[in-house]
């Protein structure tokens, strides 16, 4: 890792570029981006849900990637914010993944373990302020239970039943926490996801309709196709006009 | 200090206390602004109108029962969210040029003309007058639901959300929003709505209000849902014995002029002005 070098100089923020006698920093500013992500634990395993854009500002400049890792036969993370950083947490992982594999002491990270090595890096990333510019949903199954946590770029770092990041922490939230119960399954929790989804589609400017659904549950990580959402656009009034049949000038 | 002539007073005088806050290192309360939840949705009848009923100043809540849904004609009511002040006293101005308006022309209001008030208002003060509206109400022409954003722009829309909880309203619309619902449907998903931002933001809380208009008919639901009404109180209330706080100096006096008691048919008057009230003296008590 090309470490810190505590020299002088400023140089504005975005330079990344290595220059002898100042200090490296990376993403201070996001470029390509990811949009949010959601999240519910479910009493036989957990899901996961993202859009599939990556957007370049307001351009939607990658339309159809993933923003899901699949970091163990056990553990998916899903990942909103800056997509090369995400690239460079998904190269991290499996190093550490190889690392323990390599070991060959037949234990391996447990989904726990993989959000506590991802929340320790991004605080020290942010105590360095040089983030790795991401919130990164942590999802497993382990020893039968499922396990759900979030990390953020300041490296804020808690797990609960219901998470998600970005907008869908305004829009989904809600909805997800009225569904919500202890007993919930991975098939009814998929159908309160696309609804979730359906009003991020709506009311989130940097989303897209094509969606990807994750689950873990005791059989293993299975990640689903990439689906396009089926949304309502025809209310007699947007489709007539609000003003339909009205005399009304507004 | 001497205040240059009456009308400046209030001007003058909030500034003075500014000032001896700044001194004194106090901080000046901030606007009451309503950091809300406030709904709106077109049903087959009419409308539905809902709001929460929290008052803030920063993060301190200065009225948990606050009324955000207020009156404009018999037919015309108005959600109001931002500075408390602002929606208030925009609405009340509007609603009284209602009112001439309609002795003068002898007809029921229609919405579009108190939205044609408001907006041409709004504007005129380009976004300083920190009122966001849901302006919803039945005339000739049906069921009217529209936003007004403080800037003076407004939208006509089957169903709207507004304030610092908006999103979590708007959530919970766009999965049950359906055309022509019923009138129990309609009340259902705007209660839905207020409670899903009651719940999940922090500006909104309390009772939700909801408001009904149908051709020819108004119900104000003041207290629709009191969830969050507070569990206990104490049945006998408080009593404390004498002492409980210590007196520190007692200092009794008499008034300063006598009291005639004057009686005439009746009606009794206290004579004299700036006298205390007959048969107590006037107590300076410090504790």
């Amino acid at each position: 890792m090309s470490g810190l070098r505590l020299t002088e100089g400023s140089r504005g923020p975005g330079a990344s570029v290595a220059v002898e006698g100042a200090p490296l920093t990376r993403t201070q500013v996001p470029y390509v981006t990811g949009s949010s992500v959601l999240g519910m634990k479910c009493a036989d395993g957990v899901v996961i849900a993202c859009d599939t854009m990556a957007s370049y500002g307001s351009l939607a400049r990658f339309k159809r990637l993933t923003r899901m890792h699949v970091a163990s036969p056990n553990c998916i993370l899903g990942v909103g914010g800056d997509y090369s950083d995400f690239q460079q947490l998904q190269t991290m992982v499996d190093a550490e993944m190889t690392a323990q594999y390599v070991a060959n002491d037949g234990l391996s990270l447990s989904p726990k373990a993989i959000h506590a090595f991802l929340a320790r890096h991004m605080y020290h990333r942010r105590c360095k302020v040089d983030p790795l510019w991401n919130s990164v949903l942590v999802a497993g199954f382990h020893k039968g239970e499922g396990t759900l946590s979030l990390v953020d770029l300041y490296g804020t770092a808690y797990s609960s039943d219901v998470l998600a990041t970005g907008f869908a922490l305004h829009l989904g939230l809600p909805l997800l926490r009225n569904a919500h119960r202890p007993d919930i399954t991975v098939a009814e929790a998929k159908v309160v996801m696309n609804d979730v989804l359906k009003v991020l589609f709506y009311r989130d400017a940097r989303t897209n309709d094509v969606v990807q659904l994750a689950t873990v549950t005791a059989a293993g990580v299975e990640v689903g196709d990439m689906v396009k959402l089926d949304t309502e656009w025809n209310h007699k009034a947007f489709v007539q006009g609000a003003r339909a049949g009205d005399e009304s000038s507004w | 200090m001497v205040f240059p002539c009456l009308p400046l007073l209030r001007h003058a005088a909030s500034l003075w206390y500014g000032s001896l806050c700044g001194r004194r290192g106090y901080t000046m309360p901030k606007p009451v602004k309503t950091g809300t939840t406030i709904a709106g949705v077109v049903f087959a009848d009419g409308i539905v109108l809902g709001a929460d009923t929290r008052a803030t100043s920063g993060s301190t809540v200065f009225e948990k029962f606050c009324e955000k849904i207020h009156y404009i004609a018999p037919n015309i009511y108005c959600c109001g969210a931002g500075t408390s002040a602002d929606t208030e006293s925009s609405t009340g101005l509007i609603s009284s040029q209602l009112e001439l308006h309609r002795l003068a022309t002898g007809r029921e209001s229609r919405v579009s003309t108190s939205l044609t008030m408001l907006k041409r208002m709004l504007f005129r003060y380009q976004g300083h007058v920190s009122a966001a509206l849901v302006l919803g109400g039945v005339d000739l022409h049906g069921p009217h639901l529209y936003t007004v954003y403080p800037h003076g722009s407004t939208d006509r829309l089957p169903y709207v959300t507004m304030g610092s909880g908006s999103l979590a309203a708007m959530a919970v619309f766009e999965t049950g929003y359906k055309d022509d619902l019923s009138l129990e449907d309609a009340k259902n998903l705007v209660y839905r709505g207020i409670s899903a931002g009651i719940y999940n933001d922090l500006g909104s809380g309390g009772n939700v209000d909801l408001c009904i208009i149908k051709r020819g008919s108004t119900e104000y639901l003041r207290g629709f849902a009191t969830e969050n009404a507070r569990k206990y109180r104490r049945p006998s209330g408080y009593a404390f014995a004498p002492g409980t706080t210590a007196v520190l100096s007692s200092k009794f006096t008499r008034p300063l002029k006598e009291i005639a008691v004057v009686e005439e048919a009746g009606v009794a008057e206290a004579a004299v002005d700036g006298a205390a009230t007959p048969a107590t003296g006037e107590m300076d008590t410090t504790t």
